[in-house]
């Protein structure tokens, strides 16, 4: 019985094999994205409609790295896009990536947004950012503010140990040291409405449930809110928060990317260094703010009214591959304090 | 209605047999465990255990530094946390699964058929779907506490809102609202086929049903409902989803954030690898327990339990109470889910996407099933037909799958397909300067590899529990009368444990349809399913984009609900 299964299995596998290979004759490329399909959807397609080549896409989330490590050699992977800078270095540091030579990539994309040996290229930006209850009429705040005793049961956050937070703390780690880091967030523990936990849109939500005042969150939720993407009670959310652009005592506001690498193994190099140019170009880095209300990284592009309208974003100064490299440290703080329990 | 099959087998052959073939037998020394049969379930075996390994190697990779701050900062709360969310659970679904079971065997009343199949729907409702669908129910910007504001005439949720769901006591209500059928299910099959002879007799001897009910029934059921409990037990250490919405830091969470924030790998398989040592002493030691225990029935024909009549308010109230967990864990999430749906239709229209997604799981899930039902009853039945250590030893480890984070075995399952996928692209390279790629990602068979790793417990536990029900002696005599072990299998196995087997289709079924970290992590270019759909838009904090495919996940979980009420009620029908 399992023989006869699997010698059909073998069959049905070597019939798709030949079919994929079939299909191999036109221009394509292969995507391995733990970016979510909804937001790379759009840009794929403009993709495509310009440059005729089709794009084959597997969203994988957390097993990028595994994935394409496990197929080494064999993997079909063309380019890796991932979301985080710690995630884009982890793919250079695995041996997943292999450089490359792109005036286009090194014009668009400031030297801080991409690997000194360009072996990953960041192609938007996010902002972590805090929300506040309209009825406060807050107006500014800092990253430290937040440990500040007096928003005692006002502030809602997710969980500690998620990227978006390890990224914060690892920056507040490399601006202030250890021991400044664990006060801060045990300060910012003790100011918890409720349990760190959800997710950024859960702040807003309970905002406006009058659960707390203040919430840390990236910028683009208040975007997709706002903009009535969701339905109207989703624009009343959006509406019923102000964004706060924070910044660090004496630098700017936290930023993260998302980004991409060709892979080490890419049976179409030629086709994923034209995505990634095409990524940089004014009319997807335009799409990245319509789709996502990202902010863009290449200077000149303009912003989505939305995202302009959290005001000037004044971008923290410290290089992404510093903070990147306290990732660890970080989340071994968030352990040490409880910050989730 | 099998026994009857096999009486009539038995008397035709009897007599012309006896003499002969039956002397035989008994005077040989019993046969060694057969060739083909052992090496089959050995193989099968082997193919769960693999990824097992290659987590036990990845963990080997890894330094033990890590285990000095998991103690000091991380196990003790963790492991607390997750103790206490097994415990709760483990008793609500104990308690309320076999409680609804008693009450639509013992009784019968008006509403009973409905509640039989009724009560299994929360099985189509994945936990991080219950989760998400209370927590905007009744967040305090949500319809209910909305309502209960203008009833008492606040205005804002600064004046009056209901404590916040996101809590332990929370989780295990949510968890087990949709976890109690994995006890009802064989629970009930429990108390319908062999329940009846053993209840009458104390009738006879004077208990009173409630008596009966603790004194006999949940004894008799005890196998049951540790398959029933373990099983929920397994879903509730895989959730992931769930425990991040209501804020419950659970072992899982631990194992996932090492992996993910700290990209410690070999760490995450450490920790999952002490979880799954956790499990199976826990497993083992319930069976240690009950190990001077037969729950065979004798040699005659079970027959069911003959339901006692009620009319009137006491059948109404029966009703009403045993219908709660159907609502709550159904009927509530899903209309929320169908409300939302709706919603999304008319804003967004249906995309022909999610036809596409719902294919495709479909068709993955039923395809998989398949493959586990045929490798748990070779082991179930092997198992028993051949009684060695060897295969028993065989059978634990094919449960061994569901007793790990399924995001960790995931990685595991990759290990091994992803190596072997290697080698052959490797080898055909230098042969035959051919490149075979992928073979089994790409094709999707490690998916399906994944789904009989993972799942193939359920399917040979069940049919295991199915044949545990009937004597020795039944096989005794199949085999003494010149049945080969297959035909063994195929006329008497197989018919006895008929509707165990489609319950454990069933559950292997539905958790194919909502099973994501393997899905994620394993799937072919360009394929996706319904709960990678869902995912990517939950990942974004979407949800209301996905309520379309969410509903789908629990639409399509609901056929094999009525298939198996349809096959439950065939059974009894015949029975009676």
């Amino acid at each position: 019985m399992s023989r006869i299964t699997s010698v059909k299995g073998l069959l049905l596998a070597g019939s798709l094999i030949a079919l994929s290979a079939a299909g191999s004759f036109a221009q394509e490329l292969n995507l391995y994205t733990s970016r979510e399909p909804g937001l790379v959807e759009p840009l794929l397609q403009a993709f495509t409609a310009d440059s005729g080549i089709k794009v084959n896409t597997v969203f994988l989330k957390d097993g990028l790295v595994e994935r394409v490590v496990s197929e080494g050699a064999s993997s079909p992977a063309d380019l890796l896009m991932a979301v985080d800078a710690g995630n884009l270095v982890d793919l250079v540091e695995r041996g997943l990536t292999q450089p490359v030579t792109s005036e286009v990539l090194n014009t668009a994309i400031p030297a801080n947004l991409r690997d000194a040996n360009n072996e990953w290229f960041a192609l938007s930006m996010r902002a972590r950012v805090v929300y506040a209850a309209k009825e406060i009429g807050l107006k500014e705040i800092s990253y430290d503010d937040l440990a500040d005793p007096k928003w005692k049961g006002r502030i809602c956050i997710r969980s500690g140990q998620h990227p978006y937070n390890t990224g914060l703390i690892a920056a507040y780690l490399t601006h202030n040291g250890p021991e400044a880091t664990k006060t801060w967030l045990e300060g910012v523990k003790a100011n918890l409405a409720r349990k760190a936990g959800g997710g950024d849109r859960d702040g807003a939500k309970d905002i406006l449930g009058g659960i707390c005042d203040l919430a840390v969150a990236n910028s683009y939720y208040v975007g997709l809110m706002r903009s009535g993407k969701s339905g109207d009670e989703q624009k009343a959310w959006g509406d019923g928060i102000d964004v706060i652009l924070p910044t660090f005592k004496d630098g700017g506001t936290h930023v993260n990317v998302s980004g991409a690498a060709v892979a080490k193994h890419a049976p179409n190099k030629e086709n994923a260094v034209k995505l990634l140019e095409f990524l940089v170009s004014d009319e997807a880095q335009k799409l990245y703010g319509e789709a996502n209300y990202e902010y863009p990284v290449k200077p000149g592009v303009a912003l989505d009214p939305i995202v302009a309208s959290f005001g000037e974003l004044k971008v923290d100064s410290l290089p992404l591959a510093d903070f990147v490299k306290n990732r660890k440290a970080a989340s071994e703080l968030v352990d040490n304090v409880g910050f989730d329990n | 209605m099998s026994g009857s099959t096999t009486e009539k087998a038995g008397r035709s052959g009897l007599a012309l047999r006896l003499s002969g073939a039956l002397h035989r037998r008994l005077t040989l020394p019993p046969r060694p465990a057969g060739g083909v049969w052992f090496f089959v379930i050995l193989a099968i075996a082997a193919l769960v255990l693999a990824p097992v390994l290659a987590l036990l190697w990845q963990a080997s990779r890894g330094s033990v530094t890590l285990w000095s701050h998991l103690m000091g900062s991380v196990l003790p709360h963790a492991l607390g946390q997750t103790l206490i969310l097994m415990g709760g659970v483990g008793v609500l679904v104990a308690l309320s699964g076999t409680l609804l079971a008693w009450a639509v065997t013992a009784w019968d009343f008006r509403g009973r058929r409905l509640l039989e199949w009724g009560l299994l729907l929360p099985l189509a409702v994945p936990t991080y779907i219950v989760a998400y669908a209370y927590l905007d129910l009744l967040h305090p910007i949500g319809p209910v506490q909305e309502f209960l504001r203008q009833m008492l005439g606040y205005t804002s949720p600064r004046q009056f809102r209901l404590p916040d769901l996101r809590s332990m006591p929370g989780a295990i209500v949510l968890l087990s609202l949709v976890l109690f059928p994995y006890v009802y299910l064989p629970v009930r099959a429990m108390f319908m086929t062999q329940a009846a002879n053993l209840l009458e007799v104390s009738r006879t001897l004077g208990l009173s049903r409630r008596q009966a009910f603790w004194r006999v029934a949940v004894p008799s059921a005890r196998p049951a409902i540790a398959v029933g409990v373990s099983l929920a037990l397994m879903e509730v250490l895989n959730d992931i989803g769930a425990s991040e919405f209501l804020g419950v830091r659970s072992l899982t969470i631990s194992v996932y954030t090492t992996w993910v924030t700290r990209s410690d790998l070999p760490g995450a398989a450490q920790i999952a690898l002490a979880m799954l040592l956790l499990v199976v002493a826990l497993v083992s030691l319930e069976r240690w327990a009950r190990r001077n225990q037969r729950y065979s029935v004798n040699a005659q024909r079970a027959r069911m339990i003959e339901p006692l009549l009620i009319r009137g308010p006491r059948a109404w109230g029966m009703f009403a109470l045993a219908a709660l967990p159907m609502v709550f864990g159904f009927l509530i999430p899903a209309g929320y889910l169908a409300a939302e749906a709706v919603q999304r239709f008319h804003t967004a229209g249906l995309s022909p996407q999610l036809l596409r997604e719902a294919g495709n799981s479909f068709t993955i899930s039923a395809l998989a099933t398949l493959a586990v039902l045929i490798c748990g009853v070779i082991i179930a039945c092997g198992a028993r037909l051949f009684p060695s250590h060897a295969l028993q030893i065989a059978q634990r480890i094919s449960g061994l799958g569901y007793a790990m984070p399924g995001t960790v075995l995931a990685i595991g399952i990759l290990t091994v397909s992803a190596g072997f996928d290697r080698s052959l692209d490797a080898a055909m390279q230098s042969w035959f300067g051919v490149s075979t790629g992928l073979l089994l990602i790409g094709s999707g068979m490690a998916l399906g590899y994944a789904y009989l790793v993972r799942f193939l417990g359920i399917a040979s536990g069940s049919t295991e529990a199915g044949l545990t029900r009937f004597p020795r002696s039944y096989d005794h005599a199949a085999r003494s009368m010149g049945r080969s072990a297959a035909g063994t299998v195929f006329s008497l196995h197989l018919p006895l444990s008929r509707s165990a087997i489609a319950a454990g289709g069933l559950l292997v079924f539905v958790d194919c349809m909502k099973e994501l970290s393997a899905t994620l992590l394993l799937r072919p270019l360009n394929f996706e399913t319904l709960a990678t759909h869902l995912y990517g838009e939950a990942a974004r904090g979407t949800y209301e984009e996905a309520s379309i495919a969410a509903l789908a996940i629990v639409a399509v979980g609901i056929l094999p609900v009525i298939l198996l009420a349809r096959v439950g009620g065939q059974a009894r029908r015949r029975a009676s």
